[in-house]
């Protein structure tokens, strides 16, 4: 074999051996792969640099092929998959940022950190784009909180999650928390952030111009997340505890400062090019804007400001360090940056330059330790199309029905509405921050949240969704129904979906039964994307979420963002006036598959999920937009989990902090006739939502909701405050007293959580 | 000529946007200033915001109370300027001595935001003079020490003198604890003796705008923008 470029080992470091090449998870094919490339055997900092570069985290080499079907294009799109963020296009020159991460393996060994730093690294996604960011959401799930360790990690994840958020002064517009026994072990902490800019200010993470120099820019470099990357992409094992010591430790406070210092280089115009150093920190940042723009890279580790004295260009270049950002500046512009990071208390340091030779090369003292032909570390890694095969368990599961008997119905609601995937999340969103700012006009606890775009008449509403379940009972159609709730969800507040960010949580992807999940969820996903015109701009793949029992139920989950003309015609979900219609758009088949009453009520995971019709989900969509800009509807939440019955407790109950509760008095006798009282109440097939408007709107909502070929069925009014939730079938009257179902709904978490004081890491 | 009121920055402040837009809303010139200012750059009043200034890392408000700019907002209050205080900014004048007693973390230890009801006990400070006294208005919290605390007599002193400004109290029908933080005798916000100095822990700024629904934290404001209005031309 003849060298491609030579490179040598840095004094004192192992010698690359079978062994070696196996701790770092580089399986034979990929080494051959990597000899060959190099001509020679590798040091062991190219060896560390391959592993996180081609581990699944940063190569999806396992998810490629299959995430290339997804559309990515429409007239909206100013920036689609490939860069920190994606970019939609909002009126009058501004533009919506926003991407969804996991950092779910963290999260399950450090939930404290774990959490900070997944909320960390998603603000930079975002802030790196040039765009400010002005909301954050995140869908958390956990095993059932009976388990102490359970209730350990909620707490821990809910206040790593606050306290980051908190400090940046970016408020919580919404999110989803939900409990199931395939998260035990294994959390899925899921971060969306959101940011406003100037389509004019967009900034890119593309690498040009030969002799330009990197700098890093923000808190100094230590010994911390080493192979984060690579941890991310491995099952969660007894051994996993171990990786303690590779958990990032966030300081949002540096951050703060990093994202005030980074907008302000952008809108300068002083700056090439910025990207934020996330997974596998130094090395991808500086490989992929390397990439992206054809050109070498060579840094000087040597100058790199560390933390503490004797660290290795191995352990340099693989620091996760959180809160550091990578500049391209023209050399002449250097001073100028250097000034505009002082003026925000950070360091700015030249620590390399671009090259013409394409070649990815770290020296030390001047000895190089690694060079590497640039391409083809960030585009070489071997692909693999892993067999898919939907195993008989998960055939069965969908002919599987209940064998507990049905309990009285009034049970059931009061049931789900204390079942915590379904409760009031009070206890969650009064952690986070969700008026700071001053533009929220939709906060947490409704179907979306709802923000003002600084200055404007317009908003943007944004939300994260998946019903986990219908996806492990059909993927196919679980992935289309996440989307479809999702968008449900922005409809319902009367904006338009744009687009979404998705995040892809799976098991272990070379389980042939796993690898069918992933394939058939995305290919539901790309057909409701492509339904709605809500082109996908981008997301993150986390697989390996498994431990020795199993892996988690596949939750591909949707961030989704979309836009109001006028904020001030924003619909909440909750009841709001004695006297006021209710209505049911769409159509009632009492759907119980996949269920929630079956799953949380009489203990049965099966059947199959309820169809996804994407043309009524459309229509819906549409009837609910043009009503709400229209002025019609008082109020509008959609049917997901618990079907009608939930969201009826829900529209009566009221927000998290409301004083008020309404009744409502509902009549189901003259439409689906042949339903069951079980399946009108509790079906949970899409397409509908309950909504509220004024008596006299009612005719005009009716020939609107007709114009999309939606149903438009009238259910009752809303009855006096605190009063009961009666609904009629028949000769049968159902009455729940308000006031009981909201305390049910809002003590189930804080109920549970109570049982112990847990101590948390961090302050 | 409008009155002009400097909205101090700190590293990591977090609500100073806001902020200046609610003094510009209400009618005077808004200025932000630099945490190493030596001077107030000619304010009528000073506003120190909200936000987790030096990360709140010691304890809030502990390390900015020796920023440069202190020295300078010290010297406007001994002089009977106008100075409030908002969440971190009420932490950062009680740490500097400008009012008396402490923020402590929340009583149930958490982070708490939310809306509270607070009701206006004192409707001639240079802040509440739009009020009537025993008004309730419902703005949000968003902290996570909060929790006022002072000795019994610094407490009673408070009380003898109407120096609390606003006080939490439970609304009809609300079922969240009325008061967010475990704060000594419900006290949400105090002023000084003479009354130009002012701290409070909820976020009028952030309610200051009808269009997301309500303004009632406006009067706040338009109270303060009154009581310069008259001092200016005065």
């Amino acid at each position: 074999m003849t060298a491609v470029v030579h490179a040598e080992a840095f004094p004192g470091e192992r010698p690359v051996t079978d062994a070696v090449v196996r701790e770092h998870k580089l399986n034979e094919l990929e080494y051959t792969a990597i000899e060959r490339l190099l001509g020679r055997t590798p040091t062991l900092t190219e060896l560390g640099i391959f592993s996180a570069l081609w581990s699944e985290h940063c190569s999806y080499k396992h998810t490629k092929p299959v995430l290339r079907r997804f559309p990515t294009e429409g007239p909206q799109v100013v920036q689609g998959p490939g860069e920190n963020a994606g970019v939609l296009r909002l009126p009058d020159g501004w533009a919506v940022a926003f991407k969804i991460e996991s950092h779910n393996h963290p999260s399950a060994v450090e939930p404290y950190q774990g959490a900070a730093t997944g909320v960390g690294g998603i603000l930079r996604d975002v802030f790196t784009m040039g765009a400010r960011p002005v909301a954050v959401l995140n869908s958390l799930r956990l095993g059932p909180l009976d388990d102490p360790r359970n209730r350990y990690l909620f707490a821990g994840i809910v206040k790593g999650v606050g306290d980051y958020g908190n400090c940046m002064g970016v408020p919580t517009l919404g999110g989803e928390v939900s409990f199931s026994s395939c998260y035990s072990g294994n959390p899925l902490v899921n971060a969306m952030a959101v940011g406003i800019l100037r389509e004019t200010d967009l900034a890119t993470a593309r690498a040009h111009g030969v002799g330009n120099v990197l700098l890093t820019v923000g808190a100094s470099t230590g010994r911390d997340g080493i192979h984060g990357a690579s941890f991310a992409s491995e099952d969660l094992t007894a051994e996993s505890e171990k990786r303690r010591p590779q958990v990032q430790v966030g300081d949002p406070f540096t951050e703060k400062l990093l994202l005030e210092a980074s907008l302000e280089l952008i809108t300068s115009g002083q700056i090439v090019a910025i990207q934020d150093m996330g997974a596998a920190g130094l090395t991808s940042s500086s490989a992929e804007m390397a990439a992206r723009g054809g050109v070498g890279v060579e840094l000087d580790t040597s100058l790199v400001p560390t933390r503490e004295p004797g660290m290795t260009p191995y352990e340099i270049m693989l620091s996760e360090s959180q809160e550091r950002m990578l500049v391209v500046a023209e050399p002449h512009q250097v001073e100028r940056i250097q000034a505009i990071c002082r003026k925000w208390e950070l360091d700015a340091t030249p620590v390399g330059r671009v090259t013409d030779d394409g070649i990815f090369r770290v020296i030390h003292d001047g000895r190089t330790v690694a060079a590497i032909p640039g391409a083809e570390l960030v585009d070489g890694c071997p692909m693999y199309a892993p067999p898919a095969e939907e195993s008989p368990k998960a055939r069965q599961r969908r002919s599987l029905v209940p064998v507990k008997a049905a309990p009285d119905l009034h049970l059931v609601l009061e049931q789900l509405l204390d079942a915590p995937t379904i409760a009031s999340k009070r206890w969650v969103f009064e952690q986070y921050d969700s008026t700071v700012r001053a533009g929220s006009a939709i906060l947490p606890g409704g179907d979306a949240g709802v923000l003002r775009v600084p200055g404007t008449r317009f908003g943007v509403a944004m939300t994260v969704d998946c019903n986990a379940r219908h996806v492990l009972l059909d993927p196919y159609e679980g992935g289309k129904g996440a989307v479809a709730e999702a968008a449900r969800n922005i409809a319902c507040t009367g904006a338009r979906p744009l687009g979404i960010t998705d995040c892809l949580n799976f098991g272990n992807p070379q389980v042939p039964a796993i690898f069918h999940q992933f394939v058939e969820a995305c290919r539901g996903i790309a057909e409701a994307c492509i339904a709605f015109d809500t082109p996908v701009t981008g997301g993150n793949v986390s697989l390996y979420n498994q431990n020795p029992d199993g892996a988690i139920d596949p939750t591909p989950t949707i961030g989704m963002v979309g836009l109001i003309d006028n904020i001030t015609l924003a619909v909440p979900s909750h009841f709001r006036h004695e006297g006021d219609a209710i209505l049911l758009l769409g159509t009632p088949k009492g759907h119980l598959g996949g269920s929630a009453y079956w799953a949380e009520v009489l203990d049965c995971v099966g059947g199959p999920p309820p169809p996804v019709d994407l043309a009524a989900e459309r229509g819906l969509q549409e009837t609910l937009i043009a009503a709400a800009a229209s002025g019609l509807l008082m109020s509008a939440h959609d049917l997901s989990e618990g079907g009608l019955a939930v969201a009826l407790g829900e529209c009566c109950i009221g927000g998290p902090w409301a004083t008020t509760t309404f009744g409502c008095d509902v009549e189901l006798g003259q439409h689906a006739d042949q339903l069951t009282d079980e399946q009108w109440l509790f079906g949970e097939e899409g397409a509908r939502a309950v909504v509220s408007c004024s008596p006299q709107h009612v005719a005009e909502l009716q020939r609107l909701a007709a114009s999309h070929a939606i149903p438009c069925h009238y259910l009752g009014l809303v009855a006096a405050p605190d009063g009961e939730m009666r609904v009629r079938r028949r000769e049968r009257v159902y009455a729940w007293p308000v006031r009981r179902l909201r305390k049910l709904h809002l003590d189930a978490i804080p109920r549970r959580m109570a049982a112990d004081t847990t101590v948390i890491a961090g302050s | 000529m409008s009155a002009r009121v400097a909205v101090v920055r700190f590293p990591g402040s977090n609500c100073e946007d806001e902020t200046l837009a609610a003094v510009e809303r209400a009618g005077a010139a808004g200025v932000l200033l630099d945490y190493r200012a030596t001077s107030l750059d000619g304010a009528d009043a000073v506003l120190l915001p909200g936000g987790f200034s030096y990360g709140d890392y010691l304890r809030s408000g502990a390390i900015a109370r020796f920023a440069p700019v202190m020295d300078a907002v010290r010297a406007h209050a001994d002089a009977g300027g106008v100075v409030i205080g908002i969440c971190n900014g009420f932490q950062i004048a009680c740490e500097a001595g400008l009012l008396p007693g402490a923020l402590l973390r929340n009583a149930q230890q958490r982070f708490t935001s939310r809306p509270v009801d607070v009701r206006i006990e004192r409707a001639d400070t240079v802040c509440t003079t739009r009020f009537t006294v025993g008004d309730v208005i419902r703005i949000p919290v968003a902290h996570g020490e909060g929790r006022y605390v002072a000795d019994a007599d610094t407490l009673d002193r408070l009380e003898g003198d109407g120096l609390v400004v606003m006080r939490y109290v439970q609304e009809d029908g609300a079922d969240a604890p009325h008061n967010p933080n475990g704060s000594a005798r419900d006290i949400a916000g105090i002023c000084n003796a003479a009354g130009n100095v002012v701290g409070f822990m909820p976020h009028p700024e952030r309610l200051a705008d009808a269009v997301l629904g309500s303004d009632a934290g406006h009067r706040i404001f338009t109270s303060l923008v009154d009581r310069l209005g008259a001092a200016v031309s005065a």
